[in-house]
C-alpha cells in the first residue's frame, strides 16, 4: 500500500479573479514539495487552464470550482472539478492540438488551447464528466530520477534482489 | 496578479504596447481592450513588448490570436518582443510561434 501523506482542498467562486488564487495555491504547494522552477510553472498553467475552463464553460450563472490536491511522496495529484453542465468529451478530443500554421489566419481559433496545454504540461491527465466536469492532473517529482542517475547504488541493489 | 499596459506612439503608424504583470482569465480582457484599438488602425505596425510579463496562459494566447486576425483584416502588422523563456515556451508548444512574428531581441525601446 502506498502511503498518502497529505490532502488539501479549497472551494472558490467560479469567477476570473479567483483563477489566480488557485494558481498561487498550487504554486506554493509545489514549491514546498520541491518541484523544479519549470515544473512549478507548468503546474500553475495547468491549474489555471482547468479553472479557466470552469469559469468560462461550467455554469450559466454562478457556481463554484473545487480544487483538491493529493500529495504523495513521488507526485502530486490535483483535481479541478465543477458541478455545472458536463460537456461532450468526444467533441473535446478532436479539438486537442497545437495551432495549425498552414491554416489561414482568419480560421485560427482563439480558444481551445487550454486542454491541449494541460495535456502537454502534466504527466497524467484524466477527464470525467458525470456530475459536472472533473479534470485530474498528476505531476511527478523528478528528484528521485536524478538521484538514481547520480549514483547507481539503487539500481545495483535491485539487480541483487532479483537474483 | 495584476496587469498594466502603456501605449508608446513611435509614429503615426508605429505603436508599442508595453505590458507588465500576469495575463490570465482575469486580466486578459484589459489586454484585449488596449490591444484591439491598435491593430484596428489601417496599416499600423503594432509591437507588443512583453518584457515585464511573468505569466501567460491560453487566455492570453487567445488575445494574441484575435489581435493577429484583427491586424490581418486592417492591413496592419503585429509583432511580439521581449518574451522571457517561459512565455516563449508556451508560444512554441502551442505552435503560435509559427503564425505570430516573435522577436528574439529584448526590449523594443533599447533599439
Amino acid at each position: 500500500m502506498e502511503r498518502q501523506s497529505d490532502y488539501l482542498e479549497m472551494t472558490l467562486p467560479a469567477k476570473p479573479q479567483y483563477v489566480g488564487i488557485a494558481r498561487l495555491t498550487v504554486s506554493g504547494l509545489a514549491n514546498r514539495l520541491g518541484f523544479s522552477y519549470d515544473d512549478i510553472e507548468d503546474i500553475k498553467i495547468a491549474i489555471a487552464e482547468a479553472c479557466t475552463n470552469v469559469v468560462n464553460h461550467a455554469y450559466e450563472e454562478t457556481g463554484n470550482m473545487h480544487l483538491s490536491c493529493n500529495v504523495f511522496e513521488d507526485r502530486v495529484e490535483m483535481v479541478v472539478a465543477d458541478t455545472g453542465q458536463s460537456f461532450v468529451l468526444e467533441e473535446l478530443d478532436q479539438n486537442l492540438g497545437p495551432v495549425d500554421s498552414r491554416k489561414p489566419i482568419d480560421e485560427l481559433k482563439e480558444g481551445g488551447l487550454g486542454l491541449f496545454l494541460i495535456d502537454t504540461l502534466m504527466d497524467k491527465v484524466e477527464i470525467s464528466g458525470e456530475n459536472g466536469v472533473a479534470i485530474s492532473m498528476t505531476k511527478f517529482l523528478q528528484r528521485d530520477e536524478v538521484e538514481n542517475n547520480v549514483d547507481g547504488v539503487s539500481t545495483e541493489t535491485n539487480a541483487q534482489e532479483q537474483k | 496578479m495584476n496587469l498594466s499596459t502603456e501605449v508608446i506612439e513611435k509614429s503615426d503608424k508605429k505603436k508599442i504596447l508595453k505590458v507588465a504583470g500576469e495575463v490570465d482569465a482575469y486580466t486578459a480582457p484589459e489586454l484585449k481592450a488596449n490591444l484591439n484599438p491598435l491593430t484596428e488602425q489601417e496599416g499600423a505596425e503594432v509591437v507588443v513588448d512583453l518584457t515585464e510579463v511573468s505569466y501567460i496562459d491560453s487566455t492570453g494566447l487567445g488575445i494574441f490570436i484575435g489581435a493577429l486576425k484583427s491586424a490581418e483584416n486592417h492591413d496592419a502588422t503585429l509583432r511580439l518582443t521581449g518574451l522571457n523563456d517561459r512565455v516563449k515556451r508556451l508560444f512554441t508548444i502551442t505552435g503560435l510561434d509559427e503564425v505570430i512574428t516573435i522577436d528574439d531581441e529584448n526590449t523594443e525601446e533599447a533599439k
